[in-house]
């Protein structure tokens, strides 16, 4: 008996999940992006086993094997001191989701919370959060990354710590304006006639209305946060050799431009094939969710 | 009435969307003789505005489509003649008021700005040529035709600094710029209070009679139609269910859905009193 | 009036965010986890330079009165000494700022004149193929970090081609320097020299197309998002009624008021264009801020990084104003009620 209740009441939910489903798969760019983020990630998990050279993350040596061109062994050739480019490409993109993951991580919470609450309380609190959110907006997200690897010492942590110090801004921004709309409406003003607490009010009625706009906002963060750290690493500023980061070796491939082109190159291409994958995917969800004045 | 202004004969359109094409004019014929005063009334969804929009070749096609039937004006069928040959009568010989005051006026422009563009681009397609300061002259004769008390200030100002009733009466003259045979009215002065809007009614039945226009009211309010119209046609579900000169139509309707409308007309000075609310069948 | 007004308060909170943004920063400047004076003169340095590199810089004394003595100087518009050229940091970020402003502002320039009419053509097609093809152009243009784009037209104007010139500002040797206004191209139609004009538009061109691609991307998706909004209002349906061409329409009366998102959109994101503008002048050895700013930083040059940091927030601040008032503009609403909604 109370298995055939949970049965009917999952069914709706389930052909509805479905549905959203249907009209996404039928959206060609959105699954261009599943597909290659979901490549992307993959492969960063799987990196040990499924590169040709693992050994060459390291600080390896091999000067017989230096500047080889794309080859059927090196798919995309080799650096300066002879390492397999592809390999470390693909232990780039570890880095690379790691730090999106991390920021994002933080800055989500963050911006979410204090935009839920500066839209709902309004007063003070709306000016307080909402003033702070245009400071921290002036500030420039790589410079500041700059600024902070300076004081600090230029290491991967300060420079996400950096990053997801103005990132949550943006957030705070969406759900803010979000919230602001929905303080009115009448199933928020109904929560409020019964007596619900501010919590419940903020967490359960607001934020799951605020849900695909942080969907959309995210995957498209993803890919920028993933830019703005290649930024960082190709300015010295970020992940430190010999780990194999993206930005790094577009900037130490750049050195033997143009003759050796592949050492910069491919690895750029890789960071522009991560962040498109994110972005496309992250423009499928907005189509699907409707929510146009995301970006 | 075969010698008619406007005669629509026998339309039918269908709207065409993710693949399921959907009719909603069967089969629609009106005519509006000149300088007669034509309603069209019914509620929404029943068709009027799709009519008002065929009329004006406002529609969008695709999705829209017109499957059957001619839109005559003073004997040529708009829907076959060459679209320059239209162009040349929509938006000047027959023109129109718009429904809305407050969203039919663009922000950011102003007022002598939009009525000036429309009339050069009226002249240029009649192959008139009019100077700058005509044109302007034009606008604020117009203007002072619907009664705007100082039309040189109104034509400075953007819409957002105009009343309702003034943004409406800048769509009446902005419809009156180039001396119009035919004016199809869309609901005027709906989204204005009632003295407002009933100043707008009297002001636009004046002025058609004043300059022997033929009017074509169309409107969901059969109050309107008393006031402004002698021939009515009903339009339900995307037919013409009833017509009838108004007179005769108020004093006898023939149809039960006719009687539903004029029941459910409120009126201050109660020959009737409100206790007639049956739902529409 | 009331349009005044409301740039009068958007004034007094661009000043109010600059006292933040000095606080943000001086926190962070007193952050360090270690002795600035220290870590500018190196471990080398005896016990008496330490301290009295420290009594130069303030550091001795309590952190309010430094916050304090900061913010004096900061309303002179002085932000100190650079420990690393030993020149006021005015100076040094003066002689560097100009080249920046002119990398800075043909960026605007190309971004807003391409931008735009690439999101026009797009609404105008919607869902056709000048739209999908606007899509696909401004998403690879959003997802390029810029240092590649950088890299890539090197390697194909420079290396390539061998059609423009990969690095610099100027031709070496060049006889002629932006005196007036700091500008290469304006300096050099004041003083009437078309050679330097056209050299200076040549280095130009690559570094300001590497930094403008990520802008004019946006600027594409949002003039289109924002055209399409208008496209549907009455007062389209209206003029269209009244046989107003569709050039006109479209070009007039959709555009001007769909101008006003993607102008708040330049002014939001142009933190993020500063940021672009220190990689990409690093790539073209522009000689501008980003130089300076990144050899200082890596120097521990404190007084010179705030310095860099709160110039960028100052023209961050300042390009919002002026965005504030195109704003209004192009949208008299704005003019006559005073505020932005």
């Amino acid at each position: 008996m109370s298995d055939e209740l949970t049965l009917a009441e999952d069914a709706p939910r389930l052909s509805s999940a479905y549905q959203s489903w249907y009209r996404f798969s039928r959206n060609p760019t959105a699954m261009i992006g599943l597909v290659i983020v979901a490549v992307c990630v993959l492969a960063a998990i799987l990196a040990p086993w499924i590169t040709p050279h693992p050994d060459h993350v390291g600080a390896v040596v091999n000067f017989r094997a230096r500047h080889l061109p794309p080859s059927a062994d090196y798919w995309f050739g080799t650096d300066n001191v002879g390492r397999d480019i592809f390999t470390r490409v693909i232990f780039g993109f570890r880095i690379s989701l790691m730090l999106a993951v991390v920021v994002l991580g933080t800055a989500i919470p963050i911006g979410t919370i204090l935009g839920l609450m500066a839209g709902y309380f309004g007063g003070w609190v709306e000016i307080v959060f909402m003033r702070f959110t245009d400071i921290a907006l002036a500030i420039p997200p790589l410079v500041m990354a700059l600024a902070v690897a300076a004081v600090l010492s230029p290491d991967l942590v300060n420079s996400m710590l950096a990053i997801a110090a103005l990132w949550w801004t943006w957030h705070t921004r969406l759900i803010y304006s979000i919230t602001r709309q929905l303080r009115t409406r009448e199933f928020v003003e109904a929560a409020e006639t019964l007596g619900a607490s501010k919590f419940h009010i903020l967490f359960r009625e607001i934020l799951p209305n605020c849900v695909s706009a942080i969907a959309v906002k995210t995957s498209l963060d993803c890919g920028f946060v993933i830019l703005v750290g290649a930024s960082l690493s190709f300015l010295g500023l970020g992940i430190q050799p010999p780990t194999p980061d993206l930005g790094t070796m577009v900037a130490s491939g750049s050195a033997f431009l143009p003759d050796y082109w592949w050492e910069s190159v491919l690895p750029g291409c890789a960071i522009l094939f991560v962040a498109l994958g994110f972005n496309l995917l992250g423009d499928g969800l907005r189509d699907l969710y409707d929510v146009e004045n995301v970006r | 009435m075969t010698d008619a202004l406007l005669s629509v004969r026998n339309l039918s359109v269908a709207f065409t969307t993710y693949g399921r094409t959907q009719p909603v004019l069967h089969g629609v014929s009106l005519d509006v003789p000149a300088r007669s005063h034509v309603a069209l009334v019914g509620e929404s969804g029943s068709g009027k505005t799709v009519t008002m929009k065929s009329i004006m070749g406002l529609l969008h096609m695709p999705p829209a489509s017109i499957s059957s039937g001619a839109i005559l004006y003073d004997g040529r069928d708009l829907l076959t003649m060459p679209r320059r040959e239209r162009l040349k009568l929509t938006g000047t010989d027959m023109s129109m008021v718009f429904q809305d005051p407050m969203s039919s006026l663009n922000p950011v422009f102003t007022i002598a700005d939009q009525m000036s563009t429309i009339l050069k681009y009226a002249d240029k397609r009649l192959g008139r040529s009019r100077s700058r300061r005509q044109r302007m002259d034009r606008v604020l004769e117009v203007l002072g035709q619907v009664r705007m008390r100082e039309p040189e200030r109104v034509a400075r100002s953007y819409p957002i600094m105009l009343s309702g009733g003034m943004r409406q009466r800048v769509l009446i003259a902005m419809a009156l710029l180039s001396e119009p045979r035919l004016l199809i009215a869309d609901e005027p002065g709906t989204a204005l209070d009632v003295t407002t809007q009933a100043q707008i009614l009297k002001l636009l039945k004046d002025l058609v009679e004043e300059r022997g226009l033929a009017l074509l009211m169309i409107t969901h309010n059969l109050g309107v139609v008393r006031e402004t119209s002698d021939y009515v046609y009903v339009m339900h579900k995307g037919k013409v269910v009833e017509e009838a000169p108004t007179a005769e139509l108020f004093a006898a309707p023939k149809v039960a859905y006719t009687r539903a409308l004029i029941d459910a007309v409120p009126r201050l000075t109660g020959a009737r009193p409100t206790q007639r609310m049956e739902a529409a069948p | 009036m009331e349009f005044l007004r409301f740039l009068l308060r958007r004034v007094l909170w661009s000043l109010l965010v600059l006292v933040g943004l000095s606080m943000v920063i001086f926190i962070i400047a007193r952050a360090v986890p270690g002795d600035p004076a220290r870590m500018a003169l190196g471990p080398t340095a005896t016990q008496e330079q330490v301290a009295d590199l420290q009594k130069k810089l303030g550091l001795d004394r309590p952190i309010v009165q430094q916050y304090g003595l900061f913010i004096a100087g900061l309303a002179h518009g002085d932000l100190g000494r650079s420990l690393l050229t030993e020149r006021p940091v005015n100076d040094d970020i003066r002689d560097t700022f100009a080249a920046t402003l002119e990398l800075v502002l043909a960026t605007i320039f190309i971004a807003v004149v391409l931008g735009v009419p690439l999101g026009v053509v797009a609404a105008y097609w919607k869902d056709r193929w000048p739209d999908n093809v606007v899509r696909i152009v401004a998403i690879f243009s959003a997802v390029t970090p810029s240092f590649f784009l950088a890299l890539l037209l090197q390697i194909l104007a420079g290396y390539v081609l061998h059609i423009l010139p990969t690095t610099g500002r100027l031709p070496p040797n060049f006889d002629f320097a932006p005196t007036h206004t700091g500008l290469v191209l304006i300096d050099s139609l004041i003083a009437l020299r078309p050679d330097a004009f056209l050299e200076g538009l040549r280095y130009l061109l690559l570094p300001a197309i590497a930094l403008a691609a990520a802008t004019m991307g946006q600027m594409a998706r949002i003039t289109r998002s924002s055209m399409i909004d208008v496209s549907s209002q009455d007062y389209i349906e209206a003029s269209r009624a009244f046989g107003v061409p569709e050039w006109v329409r479209v070009c007039k009366y959709m555009l001007r008021p769909s101008f006003v998102p993607p102008l708040t959109i330049l002014g939001l994101e142009f933190a993020s264009l500063i940021g672009n503008a220190f990689v990409v002048e690093l790539v073209f050895a522009w000689p501008g801020m980003a130089a300076y700013g990144i050899r200082t930083i890596l120097q521990k040059d404190l007084n010179a990084v705030m310095g860099v940091v709160m110039v960028s927030g100052v023209f961050f601040v300042l390009v919002n104003l002026v965005i504030d008032l195109l704003v209004g503009l192009v949208d008299p609403r704005v003019r006559i009620r005073g505020s932005r909604q």
